[in-house]
């Protein structure tokens, strides 16, 4: 780039600080002013021949590996064990196609480096450096080139080719970022983002269900003090038809019971039950960052998310009562139909999941 | 060599220079570029192993881009892991464990794409504290800072995009976050959080989107950015520590050609070899065991990889504060700590350079590194940063060093709470105080030479130490502290009264300057170092009859340990001589 021709004249003399004069050949760099150390291999012709056969034996250990290598590939099983120790049991031809692959690159670099260190030249040398800063001719000259150019290219001739010119490039990118709209597609009966994000499946008189087998609930086989984690029962036909698990990260709830007398308050705003015998189904989306929350604490009715350790008390309308979420986790109003089995009584109040901008908005 | 020494080898390799030179003009290049001379030391070789990893990270990538699916189309797993059969799973995930189970090599290479990805951010973040705390990036080499900042930007989002591509149960609890995070943002969260899942969470198209992203975009920018990045460092030259005959105006080490290319060469393979043995041996990711990702599971411990942890922490570590205004809600509880105070933090670090620069009012190019002692502001204010960083980090385990050690959760949190002011601030003074006490030793090293231990009675029944002269290596670093002064306060007016216009960023400026400057240990003047050499000859003088008699009577000196002496010694002197050993 920059650089200089490095060659030295032939036969250049440069001195050294202990008096001497050495003569460099072209291409070769003056030595630093600093203490040369004389190796072992530089002075013994035996220590020489044995680090050149230690470099020759590395390559050649290398070579060995590769050929390891493709044995192990065929020979080892694809479920094969082997237990390594302080590492325990792996699978052994994923740690053999390792060993000897990785062996065969790293004695590779092992040879190159220690052939460097042990053979190749060790006396420091110097280089010049030279100012980034280019000279006054050649700014000079290019700022000259400038102007030239400048004046050739009417630039400065027609004000009107250059406003136009620039209006026209700044425009130029619009469509490109107008294309990028469509990364939602807008189903024709949703109107924003926002409306969306408050509904969930639940309807008046839905079931709810085990969240992996899918059996309605009876609210008497709850114990108290018992947790169930709960869907809605038609939430597998929802996903088949949309194709997608969107309801589900909304509409996922957990059903907890507790002795009626433990429930200091509820989200209802007249104070009615939203429950069932002291049954009270919660959103299971953290109001934080929407991690799934489970971890229950029965004995004080704590929630606690296992993302950000956000804490809510069910016993009392699942406020905050530590950490960083801010909204209490929406409660769903349920009820039991004839059979027994818990249902929800309307969509949940509240928006749930992480709070957005048009939240509180109505 | 001379051309009757020529092999057939080498006269290849001539005649295929010369074809490409008559093409292309190389030999001109090579004649200024062969022999380049690059310094040595251990901390030049962490730039080389990103470089290096990042080279890895590519090629085991491009092999699992033959295997990987991106899809979210579910199937049902019927693979040789028996916990997952018969379970409905993403193809993305499918494909992610057949290339663990049954590709020949794929697991291997899964775990080296993973390992030398971690390998790529450590050297990064290790590669740019040696840079700051050395002072590597003043002038000219500010813009490169700014290019390897972006460099360490990119490459936390091509392991966050690659994290989330197996569609494993902790990837995509990490992508709710993210949703929770864009919801987060003021005023457009809402629509940009749709735009980028195609709709609400989890969507269909995120993970095809985001293989996009990882495999074409984010390594096409860091593949330029690191083409920019040792451009300049090829056209600057590199930078060197202190030493004797080490000037801004030269460089002093090995050339390239041969030295450095076995060197340079061999370390890449000495990496690539390395990744690859820990692959071979060492788990990382089992995404087998996490399970399919589903928006109602969770398991407990959840933890992202480490450079995320930081953010995690933060969000763990902030209070739960929401404003609502004109109705609109602002969730500071999320916005805050992982959108405004990343984006201060690395907005911070990537002015730095210029900052300093202001402040020392000096437009010279530097090319001798700073030792970290001689600027203890800046070290401490990098020290302080670290434990800023770290205090964040350890928040984002909080739960498992919890369990681990016993501890209440909610202690935990407010402990890391306190402990993100104060520990920091703490920081700061420690360093600062350390660097202050080095720079005091090295002023008495070049003043008094080096204590030797050896302890002299006078006749006079004083006691004193005998120092020797450091040697001319050290004494070439401990002289290249440079002493920079603060900038003075400007002037209000001028000399005919009239104010000055660049009173108030001036005045800025000099405080700043005291901030960084102000405090350091003046290295010896001249007439100090020759009062302290003298010092060293008197010390010398006195030491002088002793040193003869030991030699007179064949006492070797063996380092600062006095060896047996002579067996034809006399018996009383032996015992002078063992005593005076004692304090060797």
């Amino acid at each position: 780039m920059s650089d200089e021709i490095t060659g030295n004249e032939p036969g250049q003399e440069v001195a050294r600080s202990d008096g001497s004069t050495k003569e460099l050949r072209p291409g070769e760099w003056p030595p630093a002013d600093v203490e040369h150390h004389l190796r072992r291999t530089d002075t013994d012709p035996k220590a020489q021949a044995r680090a050149v056969r230690q470099v020759a034996t590395m390559f050649m250990l290398s070579a060995i590996m590769v050929v390891l290598f493709i044995v192990a590939f065929i020979a080892i099983p694809r479920d094969a064990v082997v237990s390594i120790p302080f590492i325990g049991p792996i699978s052994a031809l994923n740690s053999a196609m390792g060993l000897t692959f990785g062996l065969a690159i790293f004695l590779i670099g092992a040879g190159a480096v220690h052939w460097a260190k042990k053979l190749m030249s060790n006396v420091e040398v110097v280089q010049e450096r030279h100012p980034m800063k280019s000279t006054e001719d050649e700014t000079e000259l290019a700022a000259d080139i400038y102007e030239v150019g400048k004046e050739q290219s009417t630039w400065a001739k027609f004000p009107i080719i250059r406003r136009t010119m620039l209006a026209a490039m700044a425009l130029v990118p619009i469509p490109f970022i107008v294309s990028l709209r469509d990364l939602w597609i807008q189903p024709a009966d949703v109107e924003t983002p926002s409306l969306e994000l408050r509904r969930t499946i639940w309807e008046p008189g839905m079931r709810l269900v085990t969240d992996i087998t899918y059996q309605p609930i009876k609210a008497d086989e709850i114990p108290t003090g018992g947790l169930v984690n709960a869907v809605p029962e038609n939430l597998l036909e929802v996903q088949e038809d949309e194709e997608n698990l969107n309801a589900r990260a909304k509409a996922a709830v957990i059903v907890v019971r507790m002795l009626p007398e433990e429930i200091q308050s509820q989200q209802s705003p007249d104070g009615e039950d939203w429950g069932y015998n002291g049954i009270l189904c919660f959103s299971k989306i953290c109001t934080h960052v929407g991690c799934p929350i489970a971890l229950y604490q029965q004995r004080t009715h704590l929630l606690l998310c296992p993302c950000h350790q956000s804490t809510f008390d069910l016993s009392d309308s699942a406020e905050v009562v530590f950490g960083p979420a801010y909204r209490r986790m929406p409660q769903l109003p349920i009820e039991v139909d004839d059979e027994g089995y818990l249902v929800a009584v309307s969509d949940f109040p509240e928006p749930v999941g992480p709070s957005f901008w048009e939240i509180s908005r109505p | 060599m001379s051309t009757e020494q020529i092999s057939g080898f080498e006269k290849k390799g001539a005649s295929a220079a010369t074809y490409v030179d008559e093409r292309v003009h190389s030999n001109s290049w090579l004649s200024r570029n062969l022999n380049k001379v690059f310094p040595d030391h251990w901390s030049f070789m962490l730039g080389e192993i990103a470089l290096y990893s990042f080279v890895v990270v590519l090629l085991s990538g491009v092999y699992l881009t033959l295997f990987y699916k991106p899809s979210v189309v579910e199937v049902i797993y019927d693979g040789p892991y028996i916990p997952l059969k018969g379970v409905t799973i993403s193809e993305a995930y499918d494909s992610a464990l057949a290339i663990s189970f049954e590709v020949r090599g794929g697991l291997l290479m899964r775990q080296i794409h993973h390992w030398s990805a971690l390998f790529f951010v450590v050297a990064i973040a290790v590669h740019m504290f040696r840079v700051f705390f050395t002072g590597a990036f003043r002038k000219p080499r500010e813009l490169n800072w700014v290019v390897g900042m972006t460099l360490a930007l990119m490459a936390l989002a091509a392991g966050f995009t690659g994290y989330s591509l197996p569609d494993d149960l902790l990837s995509g609890t990490g992508l709710r976050i993210i949703e929770g995070i864009i919801l987060a943002i003021p005023v457009i969260g809402t629509w940009l959080s749709f735009f980028v899942f195609g709709g609400e969470f989890p969507g269909v198209d995120i993970i095809s989107r985001l293989y996009g992203i990882h495999i074409l975009l984010v390594p096409g920018i860091i593949v330029a950015l690191i083409t920019v990045h040792l451009m300049m460092v090829w056209t600057q030259k590199h930078t060197q520590f202190p030493g004797p005959g080490r000037t801004d105006k030269n460089v002093v080490g090995y050339p390239l050609m041969p030295v450095y290319m076995a060197k340079a060469g061999g370390f890449f393979f000495l990496i690539f070899g390395l990744i690859t043995i820990i692959a071979g041996i060492v788990q990382i990711n089992p995404i087998w065991i996490f399970g399919p990702y589903t928006p109602d599971q969770v398991s407990a411990g959840t933890q992202p990889d480490w450079y995320i942890g930081w953010l995690d922490g933060a969000l763990r570590l902030m209070p739960s504060v929401e404003w609502i205004i004109f109705g609109y809600t602002i969730s500071l509880n999320v916005f805050i700590p992982t959108v405004v105070l990343p984006g201060l933090l690395v907005t911070a670090a990537i002015i730095y350079p210029w900052l300093e620069a202001w402040a020392t009012g000096d437009k010279k190019e530097h090319h001798v590194l700073d030792r970290p002692r001689n600027a203890p502001t800046r070290t401490a204010l990098g020290v302080m940063a670290i434990t800023f960083y770290v205090v964040l980090w350890i928040g984002g385990g909080n739960d498992i060093i919890a369990v681990g050690f016993d501890l209440s959760i909610n202690f935990m949190i407010w402990f890391l709470r306190f402990a993100l002011i104060i520990l920091p601030a703490l920081a700061f003074i420690i360093t600062k105080r350390i660097c202050l006490s080095l720079q005091r030793r090295d002023r008495e090293k070049l003043l008094h030479g080096r204590e030797t231990g050896r302890i002299l009675r006078l006749p006079t029944g004083e006691f004193i130490e005998v120092h020797e002269p450091v040697n001319s290596e050290e004494k070439a670093l401990l002289e290249s502290k440079p002493d920079t002064k603060p900038l003075p306060e400007p002037p209000e007016t001028d000399s005919a009264g009239v104010r000055n216009p660049k009173y108030k960023s001036g005045r800025r400026a000099a405080g700043l300057s005291r901030f960084l400057y102000r405090d350091t240990i003046e290295k010896p003047t001249e007439a100090e170092m020759h009062h302290g050499e003298q010092a060293v000859e008197a010390e010398d003088e006195f030491e002088a009859p002793l040193l003869e008699r030991e030699e007179a009577m064949h006492i070797a000196h063996d380092g600062s340990v006095l060896a047996k002496p002579a067996v034809d010694a006399p018996e009383s002197a032996t015992d002078t001589e063992d005593g005076g050993s004692d304090q060797s």
